[in-house]
């Protein structure tokens, strides 16, 4: 009997059409850029300003779908993320001019900005869109065009806006493949894509394989580690304020973000008052029967049960085995100790916050270096406390990159609760394996071309009052000479985005001071 | 030594001493008289490399045969697959490749309703021809002087006296044929109403693609209509996304009764050609399905590869990809046209099919040779020597176009000194 008789399965082995297309989106890309690459900064800049606007308009829908999709997170926080990427991001580098050549006459030297070019883009499953919508704008930024590779998890909603995102663009002048979005997504396809030699730098957001991978790629790339951030409370700061500061944070869309608080270290003589803060602000603090059953839960063999990633403290009390009042935003699991023996004390990415408490700051510190130590290694770690000279020394001790003070990590570090730039890649540096520290931001897509005189002062550096600079955009004005450094304030944005600019930032700081509320 | 498992040869001297002792002396010699001493050995992309090793641009592709550039990766896996499974397979019976493969190829044409297989260009014209003659019973066919349909005993007689005088193929009596872009002339030769079919390239490849004066194409259909002629558009050469869109006849508003294509419908791998019809034009399929059998003729294996290519072809990426090219090359050749007006006159351009004109009867010899000598191979027009092939592939990138242009940039003086020389010799 021939054996296919009743198999639907295809009869040929029909080749991998996904990696051939993606192959194709690279092409398409290289020819955007080359085109793109020769815009000027008006052009750029309304470009940025149109996309933003799209993705501020469609901050709910993806905010819908992400979750619909995923299953990960809280929809009015990653609308809210997803506002943050779109029009806020714009206005922060609104004064960083990675366009125009500068000419510095004192230094004789003149620098003319080159972007990237094709830029490969992944995107977790926990932040698909606010992602997405951040890395289009840097890449919008840097005139480079940008390929994404969803998590497949949230593959769909990547698409859509991928596709709405590169509408708007060309709606203002963009070219077409400036951004794009690979359909089908699997690991060998992203693999072989993140090597292809058309590919300038890859922008790594994920799980830690897929960061080494990029930089095992042979590709330049930008990758950054795992955060597990250690979170110090000071006796001498506010407990109430800085319990509803972690409480936020933990619950902040469910802890998705890398850079939400891991471990909670406070001393050992404020832990009833801390602990009653932390209640009053809808923590549930386990037992210790709890506590295990948590542990057994969350990390079956000791390794992250990815089911709880993103979801809420409620459902997750539930399937670990033990009831919790509805209102309740984030688990608090006490712990004897810290390191590889106590698997809480890892990453976790849903709303459960280790506390460890110690007799000194000294050992607090010790401990947060223990912490880091594991995992986390150049991310982020917080601070609540009034002492100038602790805060100094908990940040010099720590191999991290950033600490946030007296504000919500999750949004702290990813720049939206703070003066850090807006980020959702948390750059960790040789510390956390990574090529950059710092949070990532389009001047890391753009590399210069030094006009370097010879410093003699007896040979003299040309006059480039008149020199035109290469601009060749859609709608370019005649080309302007290269303007002189200067330090002049960045203008004002253009009101061009057809709506008001001071209202929406007044409603997103609205929405943060609520998030934020009792220490801004 | 050249081992190639099966044979070798010494050197690239004894290939082509072979090839005239073995195989087509006249051929072999006219390249080597010509300055061109190429004998393509690996393959890849849109690159070709001599026996010698020197890599070469490709921008003949054989019409488009390599519209994809050789060898395309997905192509290949896509034949291995399909010869896992089957073979050319028994042209009297259906069977699950051509039926998918006519379906995808019908609708890819609105007004379309039969695809009838052969294996090259010319048996494609074959077909139209002889369906137009049992459509209409008429015997007559109109095409365009210069025009080229294939070398096959209807379709020849179509064409140039150069390749029907020869073997006593022409057949003035029963094959007319019209200046192109002249209306009133197609109107004289069809007004007896008694012509079967009008044949024309949508743009006139081997004539040099002289582009169709603003309406001509939709006039001609119009005046088939009128005088009870089917109107055949030959897209071999203008089919399958090089004009910008699927079939060139789109692009210009036709709906022709019959439509052929071929070459790159292969991909470069696998022959296939196809004559596609509208019902009005299907009849013979009913009356005698087996009227015009082809045992090779929409072989399983070309029409699965054939499947893939159209499936590639309509991918968004690729048709963007079109349009890159083709602005890119109209941009880049007319500042180069600027810089060098005294022997290059003139650009015919649609999508990425062009022709490049110079100022010498034999010009395009010249800067074919030129060309050749910069690393990049384009053929001249064997109608029009004036005239360069200039077709670029469908998925060409960025860097491979800007290397096209510099190296033919660079390859204009030599240019200039070839033409000069012919010049004085003439």
């Amino acid at each position: 009997m021939p054996i296919q008789l009743h198999d639907d399965s295809p009869r040929l082995a029909i080749p991998d059409r996904a990696e051939s297309i993606a192959r194709m989106k690279i092409d398409r890309a290289t020819w955007a850029v080359r085109a793109f690459s020769r815009y000027d900064r008006a052009a750029v800049m309304k470009i940025a300003r149109a996309v933003a606007e799209a993705a501020h308009q469609a901050a709910q829908t993806y905010a819908e779908w992400a979750v619909r999709e995923t299953g990960m997170g809280v929809v009015e926080h990653k609308k809210l993320k997803n506002e943050l990427s779109a029009h806020p991001l714009v206005d922060f580098y609104e004064g960083m001019d990675l366009v125009n050549p500068r000419v510095d006459p004192a230094r004789k030297m003149v620098e003319i900005p080159k972007p990237a070019g094709v830029v490969l883009a992944l995107t977790p499953a926990t932040n698909p869109v606010s992602t997405l919508y951040y890395k289009t704008l840097l890449a919008v930024l840097s005139r480079s065009a940008v390929i994404f590779s969803p998590h497949p998890m949230a593959k769909a909603c990547c698409n859509d806006a991928a596709v709405r995102l590169e509408a708007a663009a060309v709606a203002a002048g963009a070219p077409a493949g400036l951004i794009q979005c690979i359909e089908e997504p699997s690991v060998p396809l992203v693999q072989a894509l993140m090597a292809s030699p058309k590919v300038q730098v890859i922008l790594a957001t994920g799980g830690s394989p897929m960061v080494r991978a990029a930089y095992a790629s042979g590709n330049p790339a930008i990758g950054v580690g795992p955060g597990n951030a250690p979170v110090y409370v000071d006796p001498d700061t506010d407990q109430n304020a800085a319990a509803k500061r972690i409480v936020d944070s933990k619950s902040f869309d469910n802890s998705v973000l890398c850079t939400n608080e891991s471990v909670l270290i406070s001393l050992d003589q404020d832990r009833s008052r801390l602990e009653r803060a932390l209640r009053a602000n809808g923590a549930h603090i386990c037992n210790e029967a709890e506590v295990a059953k948590l542990r057994s839960w969350l990390f079956p063999e000791g390794h992250l049960n990815t089911a709880a990633v993103g979801k809420s403290a409620v459902w997750i009390a539930a399937q670990a085995g033990f009831r919790v009042v509805p209102s309740t935003r984030i688990l608090i699991a006490p712990v004897e100790v810290v390191g590889l023996d106590e698997p809480l004390s890892k990453e976790k990415l849903a709303p459960v916050l280790a506390w460890a408490t110690v007799g000194t700051f000294e050992r607090a510190t010790g401990m947060a270096q223990m912490i880091l130590r594991m995992s986390g290694a150049g991310h982020s770690a917080a601070f609540h406390g009034e002492d100038p000279q602790k805060a100094m020394d908990f940040a010099s001790a720590l191999p991290v990159y950033r600490v946030v003070v007296n504000a919500p990590c999750s949004q702290g570090a990813a720049g939206f609760a703070t003066h850090l730039a807006p980020s959702f890649m948390i750059g960790t540096g040789y510390a956390g394996r990574s090529s950059v520290g710092e949070n990532i931001g389009p001047q890391h897509l753009v590399h210069w071309t030094r006009l370097a005189w010879n410093s003699d002062a007896a040979v003299p550096m040309g006059d480039f009052t008149d020199v035109r600079a290469p601009f060749d955009g859609p709608s370019a004005p005649p080309p302007a000479a290269p303007r002189p450094v200067t330090l002049a304030p960045a203008p004002a944005p253009a009101n061009d985005a057809g709506m008001d600019r001071d209202m929406l930032r007044q409603l997103i700081l609205q929405e943060l001071r609520e998030l934020t509320r009792g220490q801004s | 030594m050249f081992n190639y498992g099966y044979f070798n040869f010494d050197s690239k001297a004894e290939v082509l001493d072979k090839a005239v002792e073995y195989w087509n002396p006249g051929k072999t010699k006219f390249w080597q008289d010509a300055g061109i001493d190429l004998v393509i050995d690996r393959r890849e992309g849109y690159f070709l490399y001599d026996m010698s090793g020197r890599r070469l641009i490709d921008l003949h592709l054989n019409g488009g045969t390599y519209n994809f550039g050789h060898r395309h990766p997905e192509l290949i896996a896509v034949l291995k697959s399909a010869l896992d499974y089957f073979d050319m397979g028994n042209h009297w019976f259906p069977s699950v490749a051509r039926s998918a493969f006519a379906e995808k190829l019908v609708k890819t044409a609105d007004g379309m309703r039969y695809a009838i297989f052969g294996a090259g260009g010319a048996e494609a014209v074959e077909i139209a021809l002889k369906t137009a003659r049992y459509t209409t019973k008429r015997k007559k066919i109109v095409s365009i002087i210069k025009g080229y349909h294939g070398h096959s005993g209807l379709s020849v007689a179509t064409g140039d006296e150069r390749f029907s005088k020869i073997f006593l193929a022409d057949k003035p009596d029963e094959f007319l044929q019209v200046p192109f872009n002249d209306i009133d002339a197609l109107d004289r030769a069809l007004r007896g109403r008694d012509v079967a079919a009008f044949i024309i390239e949508t743009i006139p490849a081997t004539y040099g693609f002289p582009l169709p004066d603003e309406g001509y194409l939709k006039a001609c259909q119009d005046l088939c209509r009128r005088y009870g002629t089917l109107y055949i558009a030959d897209e071999v050469q203008t089919g399958l996304m090089r004009t910008g869109t699927m079939w060139g006849w789109q692009s210009y508003g036709l709906e022709p009764d019959m439509f052929v294509t071929g070459k790159g419908l292969g991909g470069g791998i696998y022959p296939i050609s196809a004559c596609v019809v509208t019902e009005k034009c299907g009849g013979w399929l009913h009356e005698d399905g087996a009227a015009h059998i082809s045992t090779s003729g929409g072989s399983e294996l070309g029409c699965i590869v054939g499947h893939q290519v159209i499936d590639m072809l309509q991918r968004p990426e690729v048709i963007s990809n079109v349009q890159f090219v083709a602005e890119f090359f109209r941009r880049s050749l007319s500042e180069m046209m600027a810089v060098h007006s005294d022997i290059f006159v003139g650009i015919r351009q649609r999508g990425v099919i062009l022709g490049l004109e110079f100022d010498h009867p034999e010009g395009a010899v010249a800067v074919s040779r030129a060309l050749y000598e910069h690393g990049v191979w384009a053929i001249f027009s064997s109608l029009d020597k004036r005239v360069l092939q200039f077709k670029p592939g469908v998925l060409l990138d960025a860097a491979t176009c800007q290397e096209i242009i510099d190296r033919m940039e660079a390859a204009m003086p030599r240019a200039r000194a070839l033409l000069r020389n012919m010049r004085r010799a003439a």
